[in-house]
């Protein structure tokens, strides 16, 4: 389903702050597989599913999602194949429309957009339905402007949006990252439930290695722009907290001592 | 002073008003087309500087040919979806920041429209010898074209963002990243805003330049800030007056019920005898307090200042 070949990115080339993002990092996703990503500050991960989104274009390699050679497509015009979700829950929605206004733009993503009416009575019903399975209340809500909402509700939302219409690949960029842990553990139900539901090819970065391990078939570690450790099936399912340390030292090979990578 | 305020009459005051809300309508369509980019895409659009003049002298040339007024103002209207695509396509394909890539294209303007008035810096058209849509000279008239104008364009308007074009246009201007994340090509969606706010505002330049009797290559000096003063004050008396009920319909109506309150000031300050020319300035100060006032009522409930105000007093009673 996807078919990441060798791809680089360096940022500010030839300057003081280049920083080789991307060292060659080649991935194989199957359909319905859904990998988690881990790794410390800097490793690559955001920058990998930028490039995959297409935010902008890769220095070399090739990107094909769904047999289709995107690499070179801006993000607009992938996103008919893409859903995505952002760590910032402002970002994946419109503050100042209507929670239906914003879930009609999900709805015709990747299609044409002409002079029909936006939001339709049937449509409307659909949205009620499909917005019952965040357990949010929201379908009771349908005009009420996005800006109004909890950054989980606005999450939660979101991920709902970049579902509605079946994406061939759903990314999560630290989709729960900002959310207090219960509102977390909430939106990361929801995403499990979605995902299983529609059998979704699926790519979740996360900087908790509990989550990275609970959820997903695949787990993959990113460091210095590559991924040094891919791991799926059994051996997955019976992976420790403890092992992903290790693994993490003896690969990089240095004392595993980064903040932000917790262990939740 | 007391001659002064004897030589004020109110009977001529009131007389004036239908005057003033007759140019106050033609001046809420130009508003709404400021509204568009303004508020709607979230830019600060300067060419309409010179697409209003552009409007006027376009529908005043055509009709010296022996055009149409109405069909005139169409062209005029065509003319300013031109020039505000080219500002939209020197933002979105040349980089060039927005409110520049206006000044740009109002600059450029100032020639293109002496060039389209044969070089003269105002040409006149008389409603004795064409039958012009509007005139000075017959405000009641004027305000009926003027105010069936302004209503058919509102509810236009109103309909088009609530389909799935004006949706994207709408989300384009509110969150271009999530716009982009759902396959909306913002650059497409920026120009066509640009080019609809500009054709609107051609339009309300045609239909002054015939008001008036006549097209004038400075006609539209100062329109942006005209059009900011129409949303600002509209959206304040729309809030005041329909609080939170106030929807988009309502917005878009009460910017040219702000049109109207401005030019009712604008007569207000003529009847004065205050010296016309010194209603830039005015209106520059309404424009800057308008703006200002959001900011400064958030600076009221959270500011540094107060932090420490706050702070000391508590110190004090201890």
């Amino acid at each position: 389903m996807l078919e990441l070949t060798e791809i680089y990115k360096t940022f500010n080339p030839g300057t003081i702050n280049e920083k080789k993002a991307l060292c060659g990092v080649s991935l194989n996703m199957r359909e319905g597989d859904f990998v988690t990503v881990i790794g410390g500050n800097g490793a690559g991960k955001s920058t990998m599913l930028n490039a995959i989104a297409g935010v902008w274009p890769v220095d070399s390699g090739s990107i094909v999602i769904d047999g289709e050679n995107v690499t070179g497509l801006p993000d607009f015009k992938r996103a008919r194949l893409i859903g995505r979700v952002f760590q910032d829950p402002m970002t994946g929605t419109a503050a100042t429309m209507q929670i239906e206004e914003n879930l009609a733009l999900a709805k015709r993503r990747g299609k044409k957009r002409g002079l029909r009416w936006e939001v339709t009575p049937a449509e409307r019903d659909e949205y009620r339905e499909r917005l019952k399975i965040l357990n949010l209340g929201l379908e009771d809500r349908l005009t009420a402007k996005v800006g109004l909402l909890s950054g989980g509700q606005r999450q939660a939302l979101t991920l709902l949006m970049a579902t509605l219409q079946r994406p061939k690949l759903l990314l999560l960029d630290e989709h729960t990252a900002a959310l207090d842990p219960k509102t977390a553990e909430k939106v990361l139900d929801a995403t499990e439930r979605i995902v299983t539901e529609h059998n979704l090819t699926t790519m979740m970065i996360t900087h908790n290695m509990k989550d990275a391990i609970a959820h997903g078939n695949r787990l993959i570690m990113m460091y210095e722009g590559r991924i040094i450790y891919d791991v799926s099936g059994e051996e997955k399912k019976n992976l420790k907290v403890s092992q992903l340390l290790q693994k993490f030292e003896q690969a990089s090979g240095e004392e595993f001592a980064n903040d932000r990578m917790m262990l939740g | 002073m007391a001659a002064y305020f004897a030589s004020l009459n109110p009977a001529n005051l009131l007389g004036r008003f239908p005057a003033g809300i007759a140019q106050g309508l033609i001046w809420g369509l130009m508003a709404l087309g400021v509204y568009i980019t303004f508020r709607v895409l979230d830019v600060a659009d300067l060419s309409v500087d010179g697409t209003f003049s552009t409007g006027a002298a376009v529908t005043v040339m055509l009709i010296l040919g022996g055009m149409n007024p109405w069909v005139a103002m169409l062209c005029a209207a065509c003319a300013g979806l031109i020039a505000g695509a080219v500002t939209g396509l020197l933002h979105t394909k040349l980089g060039i920041p927005a409110i520049l890539a206006g000044i740009l294209t109002q600059y450029a303007l100032y020639s293109v429209n002496l060039m389209i008035m044969h070089m003269k810096a105002n040409q006149a058209v008389s409603v004795d010898k064409y039958a012009l849509v509007v005139s000075g000279r017959n405000v009641n008239h004027a305000i009926l074209i003027g105010g069936i104008l302004a209503i058919a364009v509102v509810l236009l308007l109103y309909a088009f963002f609530g389909t799935e074009l004006g949706s994207a246009l709408r989300a384009t201007g509110c969150n271009p990243e999530m716009s982009k994340a759902q396959g909306i090509n913002i650059n497409v969606m920026k120009v066509l805003g640009l080019a609809l706010s500009n054709a609107m505002v051609a339009f309300s330049g045609g239909m002054a330049a015939q008001y008036s009797g006549f097209a004038d290559v400075n006609s539209g000096r100062g329109a942006i800030v005209i059009g900011l003063a129409a949303v600002i004050i509209g959206e304040v008396i729309g809030e005041a007056v329909l609080g939170k009920r106030l929807n988009f319909l309502g917005r878009l109506f009460f910017v040219v019920v702000g049109g109207i309150l401005y030019y009712l000031v604008y007569t207000l300050v003529l009847w004065l005898k205050i010296d016309s020319n010194l209603m830039k300035m005015f209106t520059a100060i309404i424009v800057a307090v308008f703006l200002a006032v959001p900011y400064l009522r958030g600076q009221a409930q959270s500011s540094f200042s107060r932090a420490g105000k706050m702070a000391a007093r508590r110190g004090e009673g201890k």
